[in-house]
């Protein structure tokens, strides 16, 4: 192993940490739907690519980024409130299978149709030019893109926390987390907590996916392989925890650019390995409650 | 007695009128020919450029009054980019639709599944996409062709032009299957020779989307030359991320092959200045006279576009065989092997051989680079730097391959 | 409706019944190859139920059991010359042997855990197999399962017609559906019924959950590798991509599709998936479209799969 020094290995947390700042989006999207609606959404990655693709389509008709930044997890969030509405919501009370069947084949269609409108072979996303190149952190040079998804995660972070623990609308949405039955007898319109909480969660992924396209592209199976490993950060962490939601998104993303740098050709299935390693010392992840969806 | 007659000629006369259509059908029935490609997944642009340009092939054979009045038609199938997909695909080209050959396929692993069906039931296979195993043994049988270059040659032609043009330290990131594997053994083969210095070979997992955990170390390395052995997505964002990461300003970027539609997809200013190798362009028409009539007909045909790399062996692929029909004057599978063995021709690329002993089409590899500008249409994206010549030297030789 | 006399008789009748489908089966499907892929994907969605629907453990990883089969079966041919019955009997035992290892680890967990460490775990397995390229061909997937000729009792068959293929097979498929049948009706088909509605009254009346569980993922792993090593045969290759976690969610959605409350259900389920999936790809490049939809209806209007409604329609 030439070549490999304190530094590097720094840059390589670093580099790990950028990665890890989109699980982080995706998983709490994902977290929040298992936790609440015991979805499990099999078309979060569909919505993760949506996002990309709806950011094309903004810029296409004159928007910058920066406006993207705001108006495609609302555009998104807002399909997904409509996916919610009219396809989820006769589903619940019967399990966790017919969610799960239903987005499978939701995924498939809004994959393909990104194929019909868009076509087969993914399209360039430029990194918006304030945020090329690469900037000096210290221990070497970093693209500047990915401090600026960092920022962007770690905002994103503040204020959903901001919004869960300090509005009212918060409070009856982490209430129907632990016990909707309750807050329904309290009088309150679950239906519509976790209409919310739909678009919330697609729009975080919406969001993800946006901020992955000037890193690789646009492409109608960008969603797939991401799914599998937000699946498993949502795991790690918990399902329905957000603070495990971001400490495992941060760690995968640790973990995957450390193998990189020992072993590459293992970086996919380190990840699947650290979860098996998770969840058979410790079944229900970092900080998910034991049972859950048993 | 008279029952009896009539039993007779009752019998007589259902006789020839189940024979005669069956006659008729010797004569004047299509040459089917199977063509599975990947027309869903990310290859489906590919795909459906293929399925355009073999058509080609079929039309011209027809115009030109097929085999002795015999047209022939193509059955095209998607194998989804799946070997399983791929295998099933193909039992059913040749158990139920009784196709004469099969021609296509996308990936390394879908040309050996439909190539292990097809030899199984001694149905000739001219494969079109890339892999340096479907010519050696076990894979290959008597009636396994392949119409595209090799890894191994064209990691060669690139590597010949590229280690004497741009520095002798090289990293190799390859993506970790045998095509990646295949692409770096040709560039070391060749390197071995021309002195040059690995300062690492890494791998990466099929299908990665972030190679930022690869890149600091490789920049820290500080190569002359960056060689990408990996294909579609993973060196589309590869090369755009080696971009970002500022590679270019002190390293060349160098892969085997590189795709018309990757470079559309990921734009111009990534793919600037990357060099790579291809097995057409269609820029080649200049000064190549058969890819100028192929051209044509591809432009004639659907409404001035032009045709991709992929797309063009289509064409070859199916026109070999075909044309291999007219030799043999016949479609019997001996007498087309033999019509196809050590053929020479010149059919859209400049001068071509098919090797008799193992079934590789000896052909040239033309070297480009992606550029940016002066582009004189949409499909004006490369620049082609050199031709390597079509030589068997620069293939494995058979005896490496396995054949006696 | 059909009148209650006549399904009764059918009932009466039902191994008579599913012989005769069985044989005019490949006569009245598009062409042969997809009714032994039907076949097959049936028998898997079958063993991955008797987990799924009979014991209520989702199963996430279930590819490592069909691929293991796959693998082991076409390595055995391939690598050590072994006969075909050989091949088979390697499938099988080598979905048993994963599944022992898989499950050992996995039932410690529940609910959605169990389908994450199943799904990890597999993938553990694709890595190693892709890794192991000098035995499986990695990416390129293991390739010369080449058995052209069966040999039986003096019987010859040639295993390259196709029709033939398709009652080997067949043989094979009703052979296990049978015995799948009979561990069902059996006393321990009654305990995984007593685990999955109520595991600590299974537990009360003094039944070993955890070896339960244990045992059923065994079992499982035993059709689920048979399924494996009949694809092998059947196409003579192995695809890496069988082991991939997609074909453990393919299964799922065949089960869910089917009805994983029946006996059957699974069975129908990869059946209309294989064909619905090979159909509309003829006509359109766009099939996923379709199946998506297909999939998005049948969840909302047929919730309890397609051969679980139509029994619930019978029944009313």
């Amino acid at each position: 192993m030439d070549g490999i020094t304190p530094d590097l290995i720094i840059l390589q947390l670093f580099t790990g940490l950028a990665l890890g700042a989109i699980y982080v989006l995706l998983a709490l999207g994902m977290s929040l739907l298992f936790g609440m609606l015991t979805v499990v959404n099999f078309a979060h990655g569909a919505f993760y690519m949506l996002g990309a693709y709806i950011g094309i389509v903004l810029l296409g008709i004159g928007l910058n980024f920066w406006m993207c930044l705001l108006f495609v997890p609302l555009v998104v969030g807002s399909l997904g409130l409509l996916a919610e509405r009219f396809l989820i919501r006769p589903l619940y009370g019967r399990g966790i299978d017919y969610p799960l069947l239903l987005t499978f084949g939701l995924s498939y269609m809004m994959v393909e149709c990104v194929r019909i409108v868009f076509g087969t072979q993914g399209l360039p996303f430029d990194t918006p030019e304030l945020l090329q190149g690469a900037s000096d952190i210290g221990i070497g040079y970093f693209p500047t893109y990915r401090l600026f998804v960092i920022g962007v995660a770690a905002m994103v972070l503040v204020l959903l926390w901001l919004f869960l623990e300090r509005t009212p609308y918060g409070l009856i949405i982490r209430a129907g987390a632990r016990d909707p039955q309750i807050v329904r007898i309290l009088g309150i319109d679950v239906g519509r907590v976790w209409l919310v909480v739909f678009g919330i969660g697609t729009g975080l992924a919406a969001l993800a996916g946006l901020l992955a396209a000037p890193l690789q592209g646009a492409s109608p199976e960008m969603g797939n392989s991401i799914l599998a490993e937000a699946f498993v950060v949502t795991v790690v962490g918990g399902m329905g925890s957000l603070v495990g939601a971001v400490i495992a998104g941060l760690l995968v993303g640790v973990v995957v650019s450390m193998t990189s740098l020992f072993q590459p050709e293992m970086a996919q299935v380190s990840i699947f390995a650290l979860m098996a390693v998770v969840l058979l010392i410790r079944p229900q992840g970092f900080f998910g409650r034991a049972g859950l969806m048993s | 007695m008279a029952t009896s007659k009539l039993t007779r000629r009752s019998v007589l006369a259902a006789t020839s009128i189940l024979a005669m259509p069956a006659v008729l059908r010797a004569q004047d029935a299509t040459i089917k020919i199977g063509f599975p490609v990947p027309l869903t997944g990310p290859y489906g642009t590919e795909a459906k450029d293929q399925v355009a340009c073999a058509q080609i092939a079929i039309d011209d054979f027809n115009a030109a009054g097929g085999l002795a009045g015999r047209k022939a038609e193509l059955l095209v199938r998607d194998d989804k980019l799946n070997p399983g997909e791929a295998a099933t695909r193909t039992l059913e080209l040749i158990e139920k639709d009784q196709v004469n050959f099969i021609a296509g396929s996308l990936s390394a692993a879908v040309q050996l599944a439909v190539n292990n069906v097809a030899k199984q039931r001694g149905v000739i296979f001219n494969s079109i996409s890339q892999s340096d195993q479907i010519t050696a043994l076990p894979d290959w049988s008597k009636t396994t062709f392949h119409e595209a270059m090799t890894p191994h040659l064209t990691a060669g032609a690139v590597g010949r032009y590229a280690f004497s043009k741009f520095g002798k330290k090289v990293v190799f990131l390859r993506a970790d299957y045998a095509y990646g594997d295949e692409m770096v053994d040709g560039f070391k083969a060749t390197g071995a020779s021309m002195g040059i210095e690995v300062l690492a070979d890494l791998k990466h997992p099929l299908g990665m989307t972030d190679f930022s955990t690869l890149l600091p170390r490789i920049q820290s390395l500080k190569p002359d030359m960056l060689v990408l052995c990996n294909f579609g997505r993973d060196q589309q964002i590869s090369i755009k991320q080696a971009t970002d990461f500022g590679l270019k300003k002190t390293t060349k970027i160098v892969a085997p092959i590189l795709l018309y539609t990757s470079r559309v997809a990921v734009g111009p200013a990534a793919f600037e200045g990357v060099i790579g190798g291809t097995s057409y362009y269609w820029g080649i028409e200049a000064n190549t006279p058969s890819a100028k009539i192929f051209n044509d007909k591809y432009r004639k045909a659907n409404g001035n576009k032009l045709p991709s790399d992929y797309g063009a062996l289509g064409y070859a692929g199916v026109r070999s065989i075909l044309d291999a029909c007219l030799r043999a004057g016949s479609v019997e599978t001996a007498k087309v092997v033999t019509a196809l063995e050590g053929a020479k021709y010149d059919s859209y690329k400049g001068g071509q051989e098919m090797r008799s002993c193992d079934h590789q089409s000896v052909q040239s590899v033309f070297i480009i680079e992606s550029k940016s500008k002066d582009m004189i249409n949409e499909y004006d994206v490369f620049n082609v730097l050199a031709t390597d010549a079509a030589n068997a030297d620069n293939l494995r030789s058979c005896k490496d391959e396995g054949h006696a | 409706m059909l009148p209650a006399e006549f399904v009764a008789r059918c009932k009466r009748h039902r191994v008579v019944l599913s012989v005769v489908f069985l044989l005019i089966f490949p006569l009245v499907m598009p062409f042969k190859a997809i009714a032994v892929n039907i076949l097959i994907y049936g028998l898997f969605a079958l063993g991955f139920n008797l987990l799924f629907g009979t014991l209520g453990l989702l199963s996430f990883g279930h590819a490592a059991l069909f691929g293991g089969g796959a693998y082991a079966c076409g390595i055995a041919i391939v690598h050590y010359g072994a006969p075909w019955w050989l091949g088979i009997f390697a499938g099988l035992l080598g979905g048993m042997l994963i599944a022992a290892i898989i499950g050992a680890l996995a039932i410690r967990t529940r609910g959605i855990y169990f389908a994450m460490v199943t799904l990890a775990l597999a993938q553990c397995v694709y890595f190693v197999a892709y890794q192991a390229s000098d035995f499986t061909g990695g990416e390129n997937g293991l390739r010369g399962i080449d058995v052209r000729d069966i040999n039986l009792f003096g019987l010859h068959i040639n295993f390259v017609d196709p029709l033939n293929r398709y009652y080997v097979v067949a043989a094979f498929v009703a052979a296990a559906l049978f015995v799948l049948s009979r561990i069902l009706a059996s006393p321990f088909g009654a305990v995984l019924e007593a685990v999955r509605e109520n595991e600590a009254r299974a537990r009360a009346c003094g039944y070993d959950v955890r070896a339960t569980r244990f045992v059923a993922f065994v079992i499982s792993g035993g059709f689920c590798g048979l399924a494996g090593a009949l694809q092998a045969l059947h196409l003579s290759i192995v695809p890496i991509e069988t082991l991939y976690y997609q074909t453990s969610g393919l299964v799922v959605m065949m089960a869910l599709l089917g009805g994983m409350g029946t006996f059957f259900g699974p069975f129908i389920g990869a059946g209309v998936f294989l064909l619905l999936e090979n159909l509309v790809s003829l006509w359109t490049v766009h099939w996923q479209l379709v199946v998506g939809a297909a999939f998005v209806a049948c969840v909302l209007f047929f919730p309890r799969g397609i051969w679980g409604t139509i029994l619930l329609g019978r029944a009313k």
